[in-house]
């Protein structure tokens, strides 16, 4: 089982920008000793939930040539915890894109609310001994299509964004000239 | 084109935003990692913003030219050679390279990388009003 930390997209513009939810539920595990009587949403998954949609914004536009991964997280301000019940609306964009590395930053609100501000950054380890694929092209796909980024996807250009075939995307090691 | 004002105040923003640090204690002297707390992963992100911010192309290892302190012919025993400080020299002429004459240990480096050699990097790249 993976942790997910954001539940659907609901907009998601190739190499630009995606809105993403986030519903918190009482049957989150976490929740029950975070806090006893007092279920409070964790920063630190607020932070996640950025990491996993900037990660697949920045990843779908390079095409996944690389891993990347987070690398630091330049900025983290919280206005106030979540409470189950409470739907996170994740607004991202990304600031800057290179071969290396990224920068994505948002906001998150509920409803009008603004609860956060995060910037994600990421590094790409392309070139190290830790290149080996976190997920298969199988999964990878599989995660995409139920997080919905095929359902509300575009291009830049703004046609509907269609999912790589298996295969098309390329091995890290490959790139990395070590396999 | 910018004054040299306008270019430090535009870098101590980006530090600002890149180490969480406070605008007071970005100081022209102040170096990157042993004052403003800098790790590897934040040059990255740091010449990133400066591109962004200035609009201007800063290829790998130009600003921190890291490739020479890998360079065995440059670095040996943990000690810059002549030759070394010679290559740094030539790469980072906006940088005090002279202050490592004394006492090259490697570790020294990190006494070069400070605001103000971000702050005359940028003015060979954009240029700077007089």
């Amino acid at each position: 089982m993976r942790w997910y930390w954001i539940d659907r997209f609901l907009e998601f513009e190739s190499g630009r920008a995606a809105v993403a939810v986030k519903t918190v539920s009482l049957s989150e595990e976490h929740l029950h000793d975070h806090f006893p009587g007092c279920p409070l949403m964790p920063n630190s998954l607020v932070i996640e939930g950025f990491a996993q949609l900037g990660g697949i914004l920045v990843g779908e536009h390079i095409g996944f040539a690389g891993n990347m991964i987070l690398a630091k997280v330049p900025k983290a301000e919280f206005e106030f915890s979540p409470q189950p019940g409470d739907t996170l609306t994740y607004r991202a964009k990304i600031e800057y894109v290179k071969e290396d590395g990224a920068l994505v930053a948002g906001e998150s609100h509920i409803g009008d609310k603004l609860h956060a501000k995060v910037e994600v950054f990421f590094a790409n380890v392309l070139e190290t001994d830790r290149s080996r694929r976190l997920f298969s092209d199988a999964e990878l796909l599989a995660m995409m299509k139920m997080l919905g980024v095929y359902r509300v996807g575009r291009t830049a250009t703004g046609e509907k964004l269609v999912p790589p075939k298996l295969g098309e995307i390329p091995d890290p090691a490959r790139l990395a000239g070590r396999s | 084109m910018p004054d040299r004002e306008e270019i430090f105040s535009t870098v101590r923003e980006i530090l600002c935003d890149a180490l969480g640090v406070d605008e007071d204690e970005v100081v022209p002297q102040a170096t990157l990692t042993d004052d403003l707390g800098a790790e590897s992963i934040d040059f990255l992100d740091i010449v990133f913003r400066l591109e962004k911010s200035f609009e201007i192309k800063i290829p790998r290892g130009e600003l921190f030219p890291d490739n020479v302190l890998s360079d065995e012919r440059f670095v040996q025993d943990g000690k810059i050679t002549p030759d070394g400080l010679k290559e740094l020299r030539a790469r980072m002429p906006y940088a005090d390279v002279d202050k490592l004459e004394a006492n090259p240990d490697i570790k020294e480096m990190s006494q070069v990388f400070t605001v103000d050699m971000i702050c005359r990097f940028i003015e060979g790249k954009v240029g700077v009003e007089s």
